[in-house]
């Protein structure tokens, strides 16, 4: 049924599949009695307009990056890795909890890569459990990661508000890590080499989200490692068969992926919120699950769907200011439908659109075969 | 123990198990029949924004009700349309409907009530309230068993009661009828079930119809009888348990409900243990108990603890062709 040529397939399919959910919140827009090319208006300037915009846009993309990596690092492997919420959750723990330790007394130079370090190794133990027991316990991945979401979220409360929050504070909260773990923000590195740039929560690990994008294209395509894991991936017996072991491949997609959420931490934790809290997650792994689907989990891909998720975010937030009645929850709702229809029904999508591909490129079809007829 | 805490715990588990076993009897259907149902929670959530919403503007519990399942239902079509009619990602889908569910809810909360999301509180009149008060009233003076009786089991309003009722008639259905019999065929072998001539499809779109009538009435539960207005992501994890409640009674309707009981009674447990001393324990910390639900299902999934088996053909669309 889904004869797209490769082009539209790449192409054309997510952009209709966006243009979609796009008409289905506008519709919803409609519907509350807003007008949504005003909307459209204060949202693209809102997150391209200005300095700030952009650099507000970039910061919310940076997270995007991460789950959105993790999500397709696991499907690559063959697996739905529905919990990066919770990776990214014990991530922004793991580099929360070394710096709080460590930051009085260590150099940045040293104490970030260890907080980096630290903040992946526990995405990927997270992400490891449900992985070894899809492997060798047969128990199916998504429901344990669902299960390990919920169970992330209360041990980051119960580490918080029994053992972190500093004595007397009634805010759920730890206390401010120390200077040196403080991932500098881009206006300040910017600022060093003198150049002018607005304070935003933008910074450095924008940078680090750029090369684990490569890092994930050169591991998945230009590796042997990683060729198995798609070998895996695409056919768990036929890899089988060619001597990878799938059961490790499940326990190494797992882990990678729960490392790259993990690494939320470094742009929430280290680089915005200076300790840790609760809720410095809120949403972005099941944000990662639409950008993997629109970025057709390509690194490519990935970049620019965080970019256009991180566009929503903040020209959501703008818009949310501007237009009276408008809430920022459309923007999770816009997410919801791109889900729905980059995802779950490009079965449906994709062969109405070979069949309207098929009606306006006819002529030219028949032309060229009569012309080989002909040569 | 006395028996008022006895009582007051029975009560407030039978309250907090009721949305879990409408939507733990609603993921069975689906899931039986081979379909997953990850948009459990988003299902019950829209629903509960449609009990809310209606309930308030028309004054009418009927209304109400009847919009609440009707909203369920076409999500559950929509489910079935991406997954059943086209081989979409099951999963995907469900992942979805539930951030659709959180929100469209919010959006639309916010335009039309002013509220932030909120919708104004139903009135008395639209809210479900006890059965049977007089019967209620009259166990409490009983000795002993007083309370027990009075508050913890006849004090509670019908929806708690269908939820049970309808336990016994689940279970009827999928292991009594032929329906039920095609439905655990469809879920296990559809090749077989289309090779006798059954439409694969027309089953797999009845379950979700129930599915999504179950899920509407959970959803009006949190509304129309537990909290008496919608607030945004009030589901708070709700279908997700429920999920895990059905995992955990192995798809069957009697231990799904036996789990769903459990995981009440944790979550009524964890509110009253909080700072609580225990003889050789200590404190228990909530969030322990709070996660139990989840760290339990894993461990049974993991086969440590008994083994629980899925639908063979759990999550993979059928297709004609083959």
């Amino acid at each position: 049924m889904n004869t797209l040529p490769r082009w539209a397939d790449l192409v054309l399919l997510p952009a209709v599949s966006l243009l979609v959910a796009l008409l289905a919140a506008g519709g919803v827009v409609a519907l509350v009695g807003q007008d949504p090319l005003e909307v459209i208006q204060v949202l693209v300037h809102g997150a391209f307009g200005t300095a700030r915009g952009i650099s507000y846009t970039l910061y919310y993309a940076t997270t995007f990056v991460f789950t959105g990596l993790a999500v397709a690092v696991a499907f690559h492997g063959g697996l739905f890795n529905i919990g990066g919420e919770g990776q990214a959750v014990m991530g922004g723990l793991g580099t929360g909890l070394v710096a709080l330790w460590w930051s009085a007394f260590l150099p940045a130079w040293l104490m970030l890569p260890i907080m980096m370090v630290s903040g992946a190794l526990f995405g990927l133990a997270w992400a490891a459990v449900p992985g070894y027991l899809q492997a060798y316990r047969g128990s199916h991945v998504v429901i344990t990661t669902i299960m390990f979401n919920f169970i992330a979220s209360t041990v980051l409360v119960y580490v918080l508000v029994n053992h972190l929050r500093p004595k007397g504070s009634m805010s759920v909260e730890s206390a401010p890590f120390a200077a040196s773990a403080k991932m500098p923000g881009v206006h300040e590195a910017l600022g060093a080499i003198g150049i002018d740039w607005p304070s935003s929560p933008l910074n450095l690990s924008v940078m680090l989200a750029l090369l684990a994008a490569l890092a994930v294209y050169f591991f998945l395509w230009r590796t042997r490692a990683g060729y198995r894991l798609r070998a895996v991936g695409s056919s768990p017996s036929a890899a089988e068969y060619a001597g990878v072991r799938a059961h490790r491949q499940v326990l190494v997609a797992m882990s990678i992926s729960g490392a790259l959420a993990g690494l939320v931490g470094m742009n929430e934790v280290a680089g915005v919120s200076g300790k840790l809290m609760l809720e410095f997650v809120s949403g972005a792994g099941f944000t990662g699950i639409a950008v993997a689907l629109m970025g057709r989990n390509h690194p490519l891909g990935i970049v620019l769907a965080s970019l256009l998720f991180g566009a929503l975010f903040q020209g959501g937030a703008e818009v949310a200011f501007e237009v009276q009645g408008f809430s920022r929850d459309m923007v999770v709702m816009l997410q919801g439908f791109i889900v729905l229809f980059s995802g779950a029904m490009t079965y449906v999508i994709a062969p109405i659109l070979a069949r309207l591909l098929g009606w306006v490129s006819k002529p030219f079809a028949s032309k060229t075969t009569s012309g080989a007829a002909h040569g | 123990m006395d028996e008022a805490l006895v009582g007051s715990m029975l009560a407030s588990t039978l309250r907090v198990s009721t949305p879990l076993i409408f939507c733990a009897l609603a993921g069975l259907f689906s899931e039986r029949s081979g379909v997953v149902d990850i948009g459990l929670e988003g299902k019950m959530l829209l629903a509960a924004f449609a009990a809310g919403a209606v309930g308030a503007s028309s004054g009418s519990t009927w209304l109400a009700l009847l919009a609440a399942i009707g909203v369920a239902v076409s999500m559950s079509w929509v489910h079935g349309l991406a997954c059943v009619s086209h081989k979409g990602d099951q999963v995907v889908s469900g992942v979805a409907i539930n951030i659709i569910a959180v929100g469209l809810t919010a959006v639309l909360g916010a335009a039309w009530f002013h509220q932030g999301g909120q919708t104004p509180p139903v009135g008395p009149e639209v809210r479900i309230s006890a059965l049977m008060p007089g019967l209620a009233q009259a166990a409490r003076v009983l000795p002993v068993l007083g309370t027990v009786l009075g508050d913890g089991l006849l004090g509670h309003n019908a929806l708690v009661y269908l939820a049970l009722a309808l336990v016994p008639l689940v279970w009827w259905v999928v292991f009594r009828t032929r329906f039920g019999l095609r439905l655990r065929a469809v879920g296990e072998n559809p090749q077989m079930v289309d090779a006798a001539g059954v439409s694969v499809m027309r089953l797999r779109y009845t379950a979700l119809t129930l599915n999504g009538v179950l899920c509407g009435l959970a959803g009006s539960y949190l509304v129309l009888a537990q909290s008496a207005m919608f607030s945004p992501n009030m589901t708070a994890g709700r279908g997700f348990m429920a999920l895990a409640a059905l995992i955990f009674g192995r798809w069957h309707p009697v231990k799904a409900l036996w789990a769903c009981l459990l995981f009440g009674f944790l979550d009524a447990a964890a509110i009253r243990l909080q700072g609580v001393h225990l003889p050789g324990i200590g404190e228990v910390p909530v969030q322990a108990i709070q996660a139990l639900p989840y760290v339990l299902t894993v461990v049974l999934l993991a086969g440590f603890i008994g083994k629980s088996v899925a639908p063979k053909s759990l999550g993979v669309p059928y297709s004609k062709e083959r």
